[in-house]
């Protein structure tokens, strides 16, 4: 790690696991959203990770905003951090002023006319709780402020605000930017599988840890090889889902928005990671896993809901597989080499 | 906190030149043979072919120039490795002296071993086998049975090796014998030679067919045979550690995810034909996988380069690269439905009909599954 990722990553685990406690997560999930969390979070920078210095951020690259969305993944932090961290980027992309205060994604469809916004986004990210939104309306970049949006509340299985936003004719900040046409799908994508991966990365350190504490038959069950066994597969799942997004990241500060190979196979990979984590996660846990009381399940049903957003592995896969067959069987390895 | 490290790692530019210069190498050597035999990649034996890479400087690449290496970069080597693997190049032969057998005589080696064993290596025209595995020790390697007594000169060896493959085409043997029993402590006692399969007598190899009726591992029984004290490698009673480190190099490189990569061309070859969608969502999952599994073994290739203990790192992707390369024949046939084929058909249903029947060895050979999942579960700290 470089020097500003040991600082982002000291930064956001410290806090994250200081001030994320079942609590918090539990409270979040009531409909108490964490706002002093955020605050905290937006006063040391780690939603502007993207954002050149000379705009206010930490001038950072996608290796180093993989530090913070992995820590929000693993931590299980109950904010749009991710989401707020990408809506940034965007903005800095189109030379927007980043605003202060809690800011979504609006992923939906948007007409821009005379500087006002109208249009919809379904299953926005902490929509009720965001004071800015960033949609992006046929090549622009374009701020709101939700104040006054019609919002319409809906959750996702862990219990995550996903809302509907109506916005009609609200005055916006919009900037051209040079995104490609799915930038909010393919960028989301990268932001959820980075989550994944470090929500992965918290099941197997979580279930290898309850394995040693856990004791049946006079020893912990960690002990037994039929665990051993399973928890191995978990952890190299895990493992495989941090190289495939660090490796996404890296390809993104390399080459822009042509990583969509590398991104579109690492949301495939973690997709398929966390079925089977999941799974091994909730075995090795036993009943008490599966109680509302544990907190395994904050990790899990994050992993069950962010999967399918913004493309579930399925979907990318059915574009990567098409475009391989497309190129052709002797295409396939040289493809894979030269990137 | 992950156990494991899996530093990205970026082959460098200069490597590019050398991938070229093997493509064209290959375009021209390999489309004389056919696909069923290239799936073998580095099972199937082809001495010719390994001359001429020696040849080309492509065999101990990463060696020293006095024994015949060519003092290269452990990614020059790995472009090399991935190349021919990915391309189905018959590299079987040399495979072992290559990988695993020279390095290991590099660094425990006598200077007179590595004099007159290394270069011959390196020009392609001397193979090698391992000797570990016995009738009553396969994962339970520290069960080795076959003694080497100590004899006026040398050492008398007697007992059984099982499952070495290429012994029948090997000039040499790395065996690891029993010098001294301590049933208190298995893992002691235990010692590398190196024997000379061709001028030793009291050694009888016996080809084993497999499944498909293919001989390429071996029962190679010792009666009374003679190895001089020269050929001791590395110190009596340290063959365990040695074996260890060895292990790592045979863990570790891209043939434990390339093995089946040949049908997963053969597939898109096929589907390119149907035209439309058919197929694609599987095939993502495989790029996907694919290119997951190229990372997680260039990042081992990098710790190897800086002189790093891959051996933990190696292990997690030689267990996920078998799952890939066995996953490969099944995916085929859920979405192709067409029967394997031997002897006769297309490329497609040959290589389908090869890697069919061959895949249940990748998760045996180098390791079992479960043997690999110990050792990730230690590195857990669950053991």
């Amino acid at each position: 790690m470089n020097e500003l990722q040991t600082i982002l990553s000291d930064s956001v685990n410290g806090l994250l696991a200081e001030r994320v406690t079942k609590t918090l997560v539990q409270k979040a999930e009531e409909g108490e959203f964490p706002a002093a969390l955020w605050n905290e979070a937006e006063a040391n920078g780690l939603t502007r990770v993207l954002v050149p210095e000379a705009d206010g951020g930490a001038g950072g690259t996608w290796a180093d905003a993989a530090i913070v969305l992995k820590a929000a993944g693993e931590h299980v932090a109950p904010l749009p951090l991710a989401d707020a961290l990408l809506a940034n980027w965007f903005l800095a992309t189109a030379g927007i002023e980043v605003p202060e205060g809690v800011t979504t994604l609006l992923d939906g469809d948007f007409t821009l006319d005379g500087g006002k916004l109208s249009g919809e986004a379904s299953r926005v990210s902490f929509g009720r709780n965001a004071r800015y939104g960033v949609a992006i309306a046929k090549g622009v970049v374009v701020l709101v402020s939700l104040d006054g949006a019609e919002i319409e509340h809906g959750i996702n299985v862990a219990r995550e605000p996903r809302d509907r936003v109506v916005l009609r004719g609200a005055a916006a900040t919009a900037k051209k930017a040079p995104l490609p046409a799915n930038a909010m799908r393919l960028y989301g994508a990268l932001i959820r599988a980075c989550q994944m991966a470090g929500a992965l990365g918290y099941l197997s350190s979580q279930s290898v840890a309850y394995a040693n504490e856990r004791t049946q038959f006079g020893k912990p069950i960690g002990k037994f090889q039929a665990i051993q066994q399973q928890l191995a597969v978990l952890s190299t799942q895990a493992a495989a889902c941090g190289v495939i997004t660090d490796h996404a990241c890296a390809q993104a500060d390399k080459r822009g928005h042509d990583a969509v190979f590398e991104i579109a196979a690492a949301k495939i990979r973690v997709d398929d990671a966390s079925s089977i984590a999941t799974s091994i996660a909730h075995q090795v846990h036993g009943a008490i896993g599966f109680t509302y009381e544990h907190g395994l399940h904050f990790a899990t049903r994050r992993l069950w809901s962010w999967r399918a957003e913004f493309g579930a592995g399925r979907e990318w896969a059915e574009e990567l597989g098409r475009e391989t067959i497309a190129a052709g069987a002797g295409a396939l390895w040289p493809r894979v080499t030269a990137r | 906190m992950q156990p494991f490290r899996f530093d990205l790692c970026e082959l460098p530019g200069e490597t590019e030149g050398l991938r070229e210069e093997i493509r064209a190498f290959l375009a021209e050597e390999l489309p004389r043979i056919p696909k069923a035999t290239r799936a073998q990649t580095w099972s199937g034996s082809d001495a010719a072919f390994s001359r001429k890479m020696g040849a080309k400087g492509w065999i101990g690449m990463t060696w020293p120039k006095q024994y015949g290496g060519h003092e290269r970069s452990f990614f020059d080597r790995y472009v090399m490795l991935e190349e021919m693997l990915a391309a189905g190049a018959p590299v079987g032969a040399h495979w072992i002296g290559d990988r695993q057998s020279g390095p290991l005589l590099l660094r425990f080696g006598t200077e007179e071993q590595r004099r007159k064993i290394l270069p011959r290596v390196a020009k392609g025209e001397c193979y090698f086998c391992i000797g570990m595995s016995e009738p009553d020790s396969g994962s339970d390697l520290a069960a080795t049975r076959t003694r080497a007594d100590k004899v006026d000169g040398g050492y008398k060896v007697n007992g059984t090796k099982l499952w070495t493959s290429g012994a029948h085409t090997a000039h040499y043997m790395i065996g690891l014998f029993r010098t001294n029993l301590d049933p208190q402590n298995k893992h002691a006692g235990l010692t590398q030679f190196l024997v000379d399969l061709k001028n030793t007598d009291g050694i009888t190899i016996r080809p084993i067919k497999d499944l498909a009726g293919n001989a390429h591992f071996n029962e190679v029984v010792f009666q009374d045979a003679f190895v001089p004290d020269g050929m001791m490698v590395g110190t009596e009673g340290g063959g365990w550690g040695q074996v260890t480190a060895e292990l790592a190099f045979e863990r570790s490189g891209p043939e434990r995810y390339l093995s089946s990569f040949l049908l997963m061309v053969e597939m898109i070859r096929e589907l390119e034909k149907r035209g439309g969608a058919e197929g694609a969502c599987e095939i993502g999952r495989l790029v996907a996988h694919l290119v997951t599994l190229r990372q997680m073994s260039l990042s081992v290739a990098g710790m190897l380069e800086k002189g790093e203990n891959p051996a933990l790192e190696a292990s997690v992707v030689k267990d996920l690269g078998a799952i890939f390369e066995q996953d490969m024949p099944v995916r085929a046939h859920e979405l192709l439905g067409i029967e394997p084929m031997v002897g006769e058909g297309s490329d497609y249903e040959q290589v389908l009909g090869y890697l069919t029947q061959t895949v249940p060895s990748f998760s045996l050979r180098g390791g079992t599954r479960e043997i690999l999942r110990g050792i990730i579960a230690r590195g857990l700290g669950l053991r």
